[in-house]
């Protein structure tokens, strides 16, 4: 950048440059055209991604190499220095804006009983206008709390088949739904066989895994991916998207990565069918922690 | 011939020939890094134009469909209408599928160039006064940009993008107090409630854009009245501007960088396949895959969900669950550091002067310091977003990685602040403050033929502002 001070600085010698430039500039514009037309051509025969996108980049950068090009080269390279100018305003025109305002301003703050109503009604509105939002979900209620589970119901899979005590192989896994629930989000668990001589379920669950059939919710405690993955080798369930992973014959408690808390369980029974049903809804909410996850209000 | 008629006729019932005038002869200050802004604004356009095209055949809806065509893979399947209508849009419409590798990957240089823009304002002190408006008006551009991007990935209803709203479900779970109402007023009931899809839309096509035109075009009025800055130059008063003016040079350069932008996406959007929804499959709340990331800029959000550890703060039947502290705490903080930022300067160098010549990072170390930090910071937790992949192309354990990954962004922050500050002060001391504190020797020859040398203090100059005498 050379400098000039204020104004316009002489046009920089122009040759045989502007010739090459504006040859060059044909050239792309030319190009331009034709990938233009090909673009046509191609839409009508049925498209094809690839050669839409390469010949796009051609038109359009053909365009702007052009128009850059001309910018740069077939326009005097003029830098001017000027002054910015006054930002704030002269002290005596914000005074007088001051001034303007503060007329306005006594014709309100005389009649302060008529300014508190009119800001109380202000303040009616926007409560008035912020009670829709309730309509925009239902409310939470108890519905963290509890899913689909009951007392007695079977134990299905996918397609909606039961599970018998003995259907699973050793380090066998399921996803199971209660019965008529197939699908449920917050109902879905996973069923895993293991030795039960191995298992060290929490005080009072030691008969709440039939058979070693142990099962628990597969909404990972932290922040509810379904924990899909059993590393038989090491009895963890692993979640895909963050990687807890959950000691399977340890009552899932988390053993790595940022889960705060083990699966909740689903107590089983056999019913005399062979069939696994489940005792109560799981041990505890699924999924991510929440505020009152604890019972509080 | 023809403007100048118009011209004409519109200043007879305008009068806006002198705006015109001032207008079109309009100082614009050029350097390389001030095009970034500028990309970020055209990549808007590009994904408006895109984005109209895709909103004529998306259909937000989460209602079960059996899915009849071309991709054959998928053929027979159930999914979600929303997601039949993203197939559709990539295999029976015609050009549908470049329109939306387009629209991706604007998004994605979008982001890019607001974060890169924004860096640039940073590390120059471009948001010292009197433009600290437009630094705040940047950053609330930044997290639209981001929301927006959020919104839009999450449209196609695929597995990896079910996954991140199930992600978003539990962080704004987490919030104390109102986390459950507000998990529930956003995602309208317990997740996967049916309305969700419908909302993103509304807000990725709607609200969102609406918002970012709004502020941009404020960002943009903001620029015009206060002017661009300058870098230092010789013989440049903090008072001047230079640069080619707006008419012709510069828009030139503008309208040629903006069909520069559009053919580079248009070409990446053609050859380079991204976020292929066809091989994700479809969405379905009981199943998530591995290696699921999201978008680039979300990456850092997603990092430190992993690697922050499993701590909850529990008592008297609350919690302030986990996902809290990485996903809404650390967001905020940043975000809200950065919102601050002028003024947190501010309260250290007491500065109230108008500044209208940048700073070279070299000359405020420790801001740079900070920056840097950040910086680190930011890039090792978006490296954490993608531990899977990183752990198994180098073949330790997941697990090894998170622990390695845990460390690192701890230690390599604090790294990073002390190295920038020291390589900022050792530049600052020689190339280009050569005369800092430094001393003026003067060596004479007497008449009798001897030398004799005096010393004195130098000048040591602050800023570049000093050193130019402002």
């Amino acid at each position: 950048m050379s400098d000039t001070g204020h104004g316009r600085q002489p046009p920089a010698p122009r040759g045989p440059d502007e010739r090459r430039v504006s040859r060059l500039m044909m050239l792309l514009l030319a190009v331009s055209i034709l990938a233009g037309i090909g673009l046509l051509v191609l839409y009508a025969l049925g498209g094809q991604v690839q050669l839409e996108g390469i010949l796009l980049f051609v038109l359009l950068t053909g365009i702007g190499m052009s128009i850059i090009l001309w910018g740069k080269y077939l326009i005097p390279p003029e830098i001017v220095t000027e002054e910015r100018g006054e930002r704030p305003s002269p002290e005596e025109v914000r005074v007088a804006a001051e001034r303007a305002y503060e007329e306005g301003e006594t014709q309100i703050t005389r009649r302060s009983a008529l300014v508190r109503l009119l800001l109380g009604a202000f303040g009616a509105l926007g409560l008035a206008a912020i009670f829709p939002i309730r309509s925009l979900g239902p409310s939470p209620g108890r519905s963290l709390f509890r899913t689909s589970w009951r007392t007695g119901l079977r134990a299905v899979d996918e397609t909606g088949k039961p599970i018998s005590v003995d259907a699973l192989p050793l380090d066998g896994v399921v996803t199971v739904f209660p019965e008529g629930h197939v699908g449920s989000t917050d109902s879905v668990a996973i069923l895993v066989r293991v030795d039960p001589d191995q298992l060290r379920l929490p005080e009072g669950r030691g008969e709440d895994a039939p058979e070693g059939n142990v099962c628990y919710s597969k909404l990972c405690t932290h922040a509810g991916c379904p924990v899909g993955l059993y590393l038989a080798q090491f009895h963890e369930l692993q979640c895909p998207c963050h990687f807890s992973a959950f000691d399977v014959l340890d009552g899932a408690q988390p053993v790595f990565g940022p889960a705060p808390r083990p699966l909740p369980q689903l107590p089983l029974y056999v019913d005399e069918e062979g069939y696994l049903v489940a005792k109560s809804d799981f041990t505890a909410p699924v999924g991510p922690g929440f505020w009152n996850r604890g019972g509080g209000p | 011939m023809i403007v100048p008629r118009i011209l004409r006729w519109f200043d007879e019932r305008l009068g806006a020939a002198s705006f015109a005038k001032k207008s079109l002869q309009k100082v614009f200050p050029d350097h390389w890094s001030f095009m970034l802004g500028e990309v970020a604004m055209y990549s808007f356009i590009i994904l408006v134009v895109t984005g109209t095209f895709l909103s004529f055949f998306y259909v937000p809806d989460v209602r079960p469909v059996v899915y009849h065509g071309p991709y054959k893979p998928l053929d027979g399947q159930t999914m979600s209408a929303a997601y039949a209508s993203v197939l559709r849009i990539s295999f029976q419409v015609r050009a549908g599928l470049v329109f939306r590798q387009i629209h991706h990957w604007a998004a994605l240089v979008m982001t890019g160039a607001v974060v890169f823009h924004a860096t640039r304002v940073f590390f120059t002190g471009a948001f010292r006064k009197p433009r600290e408006i437009n630094w705040v008006l940047g950053v609330a551009l930044l997290l639209l940009t981001m929301g927006i991007g959020f919104a839009g990935y999450s449209l196609p209803d695929d597995l990896l993008s079910g996954t991140g709203l199930r992600i978003g479900y539990s962080i704004a779970l987490s919030v104390p107090f109102i986390g459950t109402w507000l998990a529930f007023l956003v995602f309208g009931g317990e997740y996967p409630a049916p309305d969700i899809l419908n909302r993103l839309f509304v807000l990725h096509v709607m609200i969102l854009p609406a918002l970012i035109a709004g502020v941009m075009g404020a960002h943009l009025a903001i620029l015009w009245r206060q002017k661009h800055t300058n870098f230092p130059a010789k013989g440049l008063t903090n008072d001047q501007i230079r640069g080619p003016r707006l008419w012709p040079r510069y828009a030139f350069a503008s309208v040629g960088l903006f069909f520069v932008l559009f053919g580079v996406v248009a070409l990446l959007g053609g050859v380079a396949q991204i976020n292929p929804i066809w091989i994700y499959g479809p969405y379905h709340p009981i199943t998530a895959s591995g290696a699921s990331q999201p978008d680039w800029y979300m990456g850092f959000t997603e990092g430190a969900v992993r690697l922050f550890p499993g701590w909850e703060i529990r008592g008297f039947g609350h919690e302030i669950p986990e996902p809290f502290f990485p996903g809404v705490l650390m967001p905020s903080v940043l975000f809200g550091g950065m919102f601050l930022w002028p003024w947190i300067e501010r309260f250290f160098t007491k500065d109230d002067r108008d500044h209208n010549l940048l700073q070279h990072p070299r000359d405020v170390p420790w801001r740079t310091a900070v920056g840097a930090s950040v910086i680190t910071f930011l890039v090792v937790l978006t490296i954490a977003g993608g531990s899977d992949v990183l752990a198994s192309s180098l073949g330790v354990s997941v697990e090894a990685m998170t622990e390695i990954l845990r460390w690192l962004v701890v230690i390599l922050p604090a790294v990073a602040l002390f190295v920038t500050y020291y390589i900022c002060r050792e530049l600052r001391s020689n190339d280009l403050h050569p005369v800092r504190e430094s001393k003026i020797t003067t060596v004479r020859r007497s008449s009798t033929g001897g030398f004799d040398t005096s010393e004195e203090e130098g000048g040591g100059f602050e800023s570049v502002e000093e050193r130019l005498g402002l």
